[in-house]
């Protein structure tokens, strides 16, 4: 079955899984475990280089030398000025001007201040950024996202990093319904049936780091989401059966002998 | 005289151009992003933007984030 390319302002990728590059216990365990995900999109902070210390630079050497797609975030920032000047620093420091954009209204929770983020998104679309927002499971909010120039919306499935799967599927359904721009599960993924699940409710994508990169395994707990979000994807387009309260018995009912 | 370098003071002995203090700083130029007195500067104006006392920079690169 031949699937509807997974595009984004235009761009098209090969993987509907984008996976974070921070959290993981080395280097190594990262590069291998980013291969094994298969994702061709990866995100990255921007921060103050440290002038103490050096060798940071192979996160990028390898994401150059893997050719993937560096998207980088404003996670962290908890204001619309903040996260426009890092959006505007990381466009000046890579080589697009795609940004994961994320206004965050609160320390415990990690809640978008999806207010800040409309205004946000707003301002860095009049400056010809490609902005993909970190939104709330808000069907209303991701519309007022689109409508101020959004490539994408980025909704969550739970909070950053707590592994609690998709708390709202039906507003992830409904946020679909409404959506002409793709729409990316971003945090909450915990395992690999709940990335599935969220591709099965009609996501065009799933973001996740935590996941993986605190896994026990990260590089199998990698393989295993790639294999979730094809699964997700193509049982969502084969079209589930429905539900019924009784059994349809699944061997032929004639030729039963002792009839 | 001192500036801002990333939020804390920083000592030169006299002006300098950006060029020269990222040469300074040991920083490889392509890895970098600068904000100059909270205005992002491109790389081509970097050799004739020249640091004075009491400005602000702000020197950026990627880390691993999600």
């Amino acid at each position: 079955m031949t699937d509807t390319p997974f595009t984004i302002a235009g761009r098209t990728f090969s993987s509907r899984l984008i996976v974070g590059s921070g959290k993981y216990p080395s280097h190594a365990v990262m590069t291998q475990a980013i291969d094994a995900s298969g994702a061709e999109i990866v995100t990255v902070a921007v921060r103050r280089v440290d002038l103490a210390a050096r060798g940071g630079e192979s996160l990028r050497d390898y994401l150059e030398a893997r050719q993937l797609f560096v998207l980088p975030n404003t996670a962290g920032c908890y204001t619309v000025d903040d996260a426009v000047r890092t959006a505007r620093l990381a466009r000046e420091a890579g080589l697009s001007n795609w940004v994961k954009l994320e206004v965050i209204g609160d320390e415990r929770t990690l809640f978008p201040d999806t207010e800040a983020l409309v205004v946000a998104t707003r301002i860095l679309v009049s400056e010809g950024f490609v902005v993909l927002p970190y939104t709330n499971d808000d069907p209303i909010v991701c519309r007022k996202l689109e409508d101020a120039g959004a490539a994408a919306v980025m909704p969550l499935g739970a909070p950053i990093g707590s592994g609690l799967g998709i708390q709202n599927e039906n507003n992830i359904r409904i946020i679909c319904e409404f959506a002409t721009v793709p729409v990316i599960v971003d945090a909450g993924v915990g395992t690999a049936s709940e990335a599935a699940r969220a591709m099965e409710l009609g996501v065009d994508g799933v973001m996740m780091q935590t996941a993986i990169a605190q896994a026990q395994d990260p590089v199998a707990m990698a393989d295993a989401m790639k294999h979730a979000v094809l699964a997700g994807r193509l049982a969502y387009r084969a079209g589930r059966i429905p539900r019924k309260m009784y059994a349809t018995a699944s061997s032929p009912v004639e030729g039963l002998i002792g009839t | 005289m001192q500036i801002t370098l990333n939020g804390e003071p920083y000592e030169l002995d006299q002006p300098l151009s950006v060029d020269d203090l990222l040469a300074r700083l040991d920083l490889d130029p392509r890895r970098v992003a600068i904000e100059y007195n909270l205005s992002i500067i491109r790389r081509p104006v970097w050799p004739q933007t020249i640091v004075q006392e009491g400005d602000r920079l702000e020197i950026v690169n990627f880390v691993g984030g999600g």
